[in-house]
């Protein structure tokens, strides 16, 4: 390997490619790229943005059509070629280099956010070596008589997650002061990154055994204990049943479409969905909606303690509504169903943290489990992340912007320093609501469009037949008929609609966001406001910047070859009039 | 057995002790969510007990240690366990105020409490709020020690590894600068990586396409 890098530094330009130990290690490597942050913390909260089931439809339509096609492709040309992303374009065609250009600005944007997320996790993790768990009680209030209204309203978790961690604002033009721990744990995050990519694949291989393979037991252990509890079939049965009206929405598909380039797996998805449903936690809230409504009524009206069994409160309500419905009317009585607990307050990026953190509390030992899941969330975050900045570090090498003296790991350093400058941003009181715009629109729509020009630049310009040639020399095996039929007509066409669609659907309707806000009547729901001006210039940005890159490029190759040819039809004339002159 | 007193009481001091009347206050109590099986019954006797504890109160406030049980009185007793009282003076004309008798209360919360086994939730006073403990916390919070642990494991692994990448490079550094003649031999040796001979894989390409490239244009000008 050492004489290999020697080999590197004596050729000019020709870059070592660090090599795998084995198979094993390169295939745990994808898996654990591939799995990611994006199935735990991502997939749960689309899933239940669109109702459960109805999601996981188009979510599978995309893992066929679009999701293992390209993923066939990118690998193939990538062992072919044995290039970077950059690298890879440029050899293809040059009018292609866009392409490699746009991925490595979209790989920079995703890492600034999903490393957001990973100080989160960060700070969940500090925060669980203690008994009782900090998000267990609410803290109480200034004269110590009760309890601090909003944490009242919303329940321990959330207040913890929206409140302490976050301490988030009510709007996103109100951005606050920077928060002090988060800014902190920030450092340290992106200090262990740096550490991580110093070395590259080499150390990362061997940690990958772990951190690819244990994230499934203790997931297969929340999963386990989630379905042996009561209400484990209600909650199954609501997730399974589709509400058809959410597949008209073309955001879903587009949703569903860019989920696939957070995690690929359906198996995972799906079990980490039906672990964050959580039914016996919803079932549990509404008992406890219940037992309040049947306390107030026994308070106002005397009777003697449990004299109202559950099962009656319904016709007892009704007598009393019937003979004083006054005094009825002054209590405050919460309607109580269980889809409403099913489809909780809890969304958005702070779903995961707030489900995971509740079924933990009613798990014993709990201060060992949210140690466990922590930890786990963070190492399984960490080596994705690993894959974002590798995505971020090899063109800026490629490129050879620094020159020949700066080392490796000063690259590196100054790559890391920028993204966590850049990256302070989301430590603001409003730091949530701009992760989720990133989410949102510097994601998906760019990664559409790249995955549209990386199957049509395959498979068109490239060719399909010396595409399928390389495979065979590669593996031994022609391509079949799906993956032929995939790569020509289904995945373009398939991309080029979902884009279409959801072009057509931003200048519908503006975006909107959904605010924690404490003094809002329906607390603790969150309420729905629409972007600012300024906000949604921002992402408007953020979702088209990045594929400016391709026209930009080829415009720019296409002027060089212009001037090219300009230059070269100058020089044949004058070598002509030479020529002439001898003759 | 309750109901004759009660009429007693109300007879002679009805304006005093009413819900809702001036410096009254409605407690409530849950005995048998607080002691299940061994919920006792609410009778008489525990009806003074109350009174007295109330007294007691009241008579540990500087300028009222004259009150006697009889001043205490209680009304509207029902089934919930739930009922009025009020504390008069001793000329048994007015009441006392709602403040002295709600900081006489808050003082002795806890005597009260487990005079009858309860606590502040089974035992509850409207409008006499209680005082909770404060939580234990400890003088520097327990993440941030855990965070420095962390923190510090990780400097020092970034100075080891730059400072090994440093040696390495200049161990490189000097190695091929003092040997010429090997470096025919250096090549020779590396074409061979993993076992597998380097030659035979650079033919079949994976390198530069040099049908599209010009050494200018490898690189995208910006």
């Amino acid at each position: 390997m050492a004489q290999v890098s020697e080999l590197g530094q004596l050729e000019d330009g020709e870059d070592e490619r660090p090599k795998w130990d084995n198979k094993v290690q390169y295939l745990l490597s994808c898996i654990g790229f591939a799995v990611g942050l994006g199935n735990i913390w991502r997939f749960p909260y689309l899933c239940q943005t669109y109702g459960g089931g109805a999601f996981l439809i188009p979510y599978f339509i995309a893992l066929v059509f679009e999701g293992i096609p390209l993923f066939h492709i990118e690998l193939a040309i990538g062992q072919r070629l044995r290039r970077g992303s950059l690298g890879v374009w440029m050899a293809i065609s040059p009018y292609l280099g866009g392409v490699g250009l746009g991925c490595f600005t979209v790989s920079f944007l995703v890492s600034l956010y999903y490393n957001t997320v990973l100080v989160w996790v960060l700070w969940f993790f500090l925060n669980s070596f203690q008994h009782p768990l900090p998000w267990s009680t609410c803290p109480l209030d200034l004269n110590r008589t009760g309890f601090v209204p909003e944490c009242q309203g919303s329940g321990t978790v959330s207040y913890f997650w929206y409140r302490q961690t976050l301490n988030i604002s009510a709007d996103i033009s109100d951005s606050g002061t920077f928060q002090w721990w988060l800014f902190l744990c920030m450092v340290a995050c992106w200090a262990i990154v740096y550490l991580c990519v110093i070395r590259g694949i080499e150390s990362t291989g061997k940690a990958i055994y772990f951190t690819a393979l244990f994230p499934y037991l203790v997931l297969t252990i929340f999963l386990v204990r989630g379905l042996t509890l009561p209400g484990a079939a209600e909650g199954l049965t609501y997730l399974f049943t589709p509400k058809m009206q959410t597949l008209q929405n073309p955001r879903v598909w587009l949703d569903a479409a860019t989920q696939i380039f957070f995690s690929l797996s359906l198996a995972f998805g799906g079990h980490i969905a039906f672990a964050s449903y959580n039914p016996p936690s919803a079932v549990s809230a509404l008992l406890f909606c219940l037992c309040r409504n049947i306390l107030s009524l026994i308070n106002e009206f005397d009777f003697p303690e449990q004299s109202i069994p559950r099962d009656d409160y319904p016709t007892v309500l009704l007598h009393l509504n019937a003979t004083q419905p006054e005094r009825v009317a002054r209590l405050p009585l919460k309607a109580c169903h269980l889809e409403d607990f099913l489809d909780k307050s809890a969304s958005g990026p702070g779903l995961a943290f707030i489900i995971f953190t509740e079924a933990v509390l009613n798990m014993p030992g709990a201060t060992g489990w949210a140690i466990l899941f922590f930890g786990m969330l963070f190492t399984l975050g960490l080596s994705s992340m690993f894959g974002n900045m590798e995505g971020v570090i090899t063109p800026l090498l490629d490129m050879g912007i620094l020159p020949k003296g700066i080392p490796k790991e000063a690259l590196t350093g100054l790559v890391c320093l920028m993204c966590f400058l850049s990256a302070t941003c989301f430590t603001l009181q409003s730091g949530s609501y701009w992760l989720e715009i990133f989410d949102n629109f510097a994601a998906s729509l760019n990664l559409i469009i790249f995955a549209f020009f990386e199957v049509v630049g395959v498979i068109y310009v490239y060719g399909m037949k010396r595409f399928c040639d390389d495979i065979e020399w590669m593996t031994g095996q022609r391509p079949g008929l799906y993956w032929r039929m995939t790569w020509y007509v289904v995945s373009p066409l398939l991309l080029l609609s979902i884009f279409l669609a959801y072009i057509i659907l931003l200048a519908h309707k503006a975006p909107s966001y959904k605010a924690w806000n404490p003094q809002y009547e329906q607390f603790p729901l969150k309420q729905e406001k629409l972007y600012p001006g300024w906000v949604q210039v921002i992402c408007v940005l953020l979702s088209f910047l990045p594929s400016l890159w391709v026209p930009g490029v080829a415009l720019a190759q296409l002027l060089c070859r212009q001037r090219q040819k300009w230059k070269d039809a100058q020089l044949e004339s004058g070598l002509k009039l030479q020529n002439g002159r001898h003759c | 057995m309750l109901w004759p007193l009660f009429f007693l009481m109300t007879a002679i001091h009805a304006e005093l002790c009413q819900p809702d009347a001036e410096n009254a206050f409605k407690v409530r109590l849950s005995i048998r969510t607080a002691l299940g099986d061994k919920a006792y019954v609410w009778d008489t006797n525990e009806e003074y007990l109350f009174r007295a504890m109330v007294a007691f109160s009241m008579r540990k406030v500087p300028n009222r240690g004259a009150t006697e049980i009889s001043h205490v009185l209680l009304c509207n007793v029902t089934q919930r366990v739930s009922f009025w009282f009020v504390v008069t003076d001793p000329s048994k004309n007015h009441t006392l105020p709602a403040v002295e008798v709600q900081s006489a209360i808050r003082m002795n919360r806890n005597r009260i409490n487990n005079a009858f086994s309860l606590n502040d939730h089974t035992l509850e006073f409207l409008k006499i709020p209680s005082t909770f403990a404060p939580p234990m916390e400890p003088s520097v919070p327990i993440w941030i020690i855990i965070f420095g642990v962390i923190f510090c494991i990780v400097i020092v692994a970034v100075t080891l590894l730059i400072l090994s990448g440093i040696r390495q490079h200049r161990r490189n550094t000097k190695g091929p600068s003092g040997v010429d003649d090997t470096e025919d031999k250096c090549e020779n040796t590396i074409t061979v990586e993993n076992g597998i001979p380097c030659d035979p894989l650079d033919t079949k390409g994976g390198h530069i396409n040099e049908v599209f490239l010009t050494e200018e244009e490898r690189l995208t000008p910006l």
